[in-house]
């Protein structure tokens, strides 16, 4: 049983077509890393699959919620999956704790005292404990990240997207970062990650989805996408990272 | 020909001096309520409530404040309605300080980087909530110093109110002028007092530039 069903997604920008019927079925536990040139619409299937991006055709469920654009849907749909981003965007004017404590209690009514053991314990576990009352401007992007991911698992998703969320960092940081999601993969998180680290994405995940002009050019274990590149264009974008 | 001392000059205008001040605080809250609930439409997801706001604002921004005074205050005796002047006056006044409150403060929310909607969206809160916790208060730190600064031009332009007969600091002025022929030394006082109303206004507007930005120094 699939945790979460992407079917035929079409998604258009004006004239563009970024996205030309997508079908990737997710199993609960699974860690599956997309990657692909930029334009090839990594990050619009990942930010349609929790609505931030409507889609015009196809379907996508998690967990049995359908994703539809009226406000209780999504919410329904986005309490099972949570975000991160690139830049971050934790809310500079809360402190560490507080970014952690505010989703929780503003839309799951979790009183103040509970929301902060769970804020407590879930900085612990990016161990950012001692940072509780530290302000965005004080961390470095590496903690940053690691509260944003903190702030997404305190709302106890069943999945995780994760979009880029190394590439804003200094290449010393990544690794903070890239460690707390490896621990998450360990513990049976299901994670959605576009990215760029290819090295992460064959030591971790279970498969690997290369995009390629909106549609799935090639998916597969990581063994036989890195080793065996089936396509002239996957062959071509390794050889360029490589 | 009675003299005037230069006490009973300035005790007149001073005393005056009150109802500009009344009629700044009365247009600047007033305004200000009206100019949220504008600033609502004018982010809000109807479209004809964006398109109404949207030519609100460019009527109020495109004429003249004494040409609103004179249509608030004519313009409704017309229907048969008798307006007094400080109705007109502070009618005028808060439809003047909403249009362009509302601009500033549409400039503020919208100054909130699109991540902050996206982060708190994927968190699973609706639109009220994003409003209440997130965007608002970090669109009100950078709200604070041009809003404060606007509230000079509105105890400026309580002046032009003195022309539709209210009788505030320069209407006074006016009056005081006729009585004693020394309009040097009276409007040399009228500048004074706006002056003196004004300049704490713009200085703490810049004070609160510096301390906001300094709080803000890392983003």
């Amino acid at each position: 049983m699939s945790l979460i069903e992407i079917t035929e997604v079409k998604k258009r920008f004006g004239d563009n077509e970024v996205l030309k019927g997508i079908n990737i079925d997710v199993a609960p536990g699974e860690v599956i890393a997309i990657i692909g040139k930029s334009g090839s619409g990594k990050s619009t299937l990942l930010r349609c699959i929790n609505g931030l991006e409507t889609i015009d055709e196809g379907s996508i469920s998690v967990a049995g919620a359908q994703l539809l654009p009226d406000e209780l849907h999504l919410k329904a749909l986005r309490l099972k999956v949570g975000m991160i981003f690139q830049g971050f965007n934790l809310f500079p004017h809360l402190t560490a704790g507080r970014n952690v404590m505010l989703s929780q209690m503003v839309v799951k009514k979790t009183p103040k005292a509970e929301a902060e053991g769970m804020a407590k314990k879930m900085l612990e576990r990016v161990g950012l404990a001692h940072k509780f009352d530290a302000y965005p401007d004080q961390l470095s992007g590496g903690q940053q990240q690691r509260v944003a991911i903190a702030r997404a698992l305190a709302m106890q998703p069943i999945a995780l997207l994760c979009d880029e969320i190394t590439s804003a960092l200094d290449p010393e940081l990544v690794n903070e970062v890239l460690s707390v999601v490896k621990e998450l993969a360990s513990e049976g998180m299901t994670l959605l990650m576009v990215t760029h680290e290819m090295r992460f994405a064959r030591d971790v995940c279970s498969r690997v989805v290369f995009m390629h002009q909106g549609r799935v050019h090639e998916i597969g274990p990581p063994e036989k996408v890195f080793a065996n590149p089936a396509t002239p264009e996957l062959k071509q974008f390794l050889g360029v990272i490589h | 020909m009675t003299d005037f001392t230069t006490w009973d000059i300035l005790r007149n205008l001073l005393l005056a001096a009150r109802w500009t001040v009344l009629l700044s605080l009365v247009s600047f809250i007033g305004g200000s309520l009206v100019g949220v609930a504008l600033l609502f439409a004018r982010i809000g997801k109807s479209g004809g409530g964006r398109a109404f706001v949207k030519a609100y604002v460019e009527i109020f921004q495109g004429t003249p404040l004494l040409m609103q005074l004179f249509l608030t205050f004519f313009g409704l005796g017309l229907f048969g309605i008798d307006v007094p002047a400080w109705l007109a006056a502070g009618l005028a006044l808060i439809l003047w300080s909403a249009a362009f409150l509302t601009e500033i403060w549409r400039g503020c929310v919208e100054s909130v980087a699109k991540g902050q909607w996206e982060a708190s969206s994927s968190l699973g809160m609706g639109y009220l909530q994003q409003m209440r916790w997130v965007i608002l208060p970090q669109a009100l730190r950078v709200a604070v110093p041009p809003t404060v600064g606007f509230s000079v031009q509105v105890v400026k332009g309580t002046a032009l109110t003195s022309i539709i007969g209210f009788v505030e600091l320069s209407k006074a002025g006016t009056m005081v002028t006729n009585a004693t022929f020394e309009p040097f030394t009276v409007y040399g006082f009228v500048a004074l007092i706006y002056f003196c109303l004004c300049w704490p206004l713009s200085k703490s507007s810049q004070i609160l530039e510096r301390k906001l930005n300094v709080a803000h120094r890392n983003h």
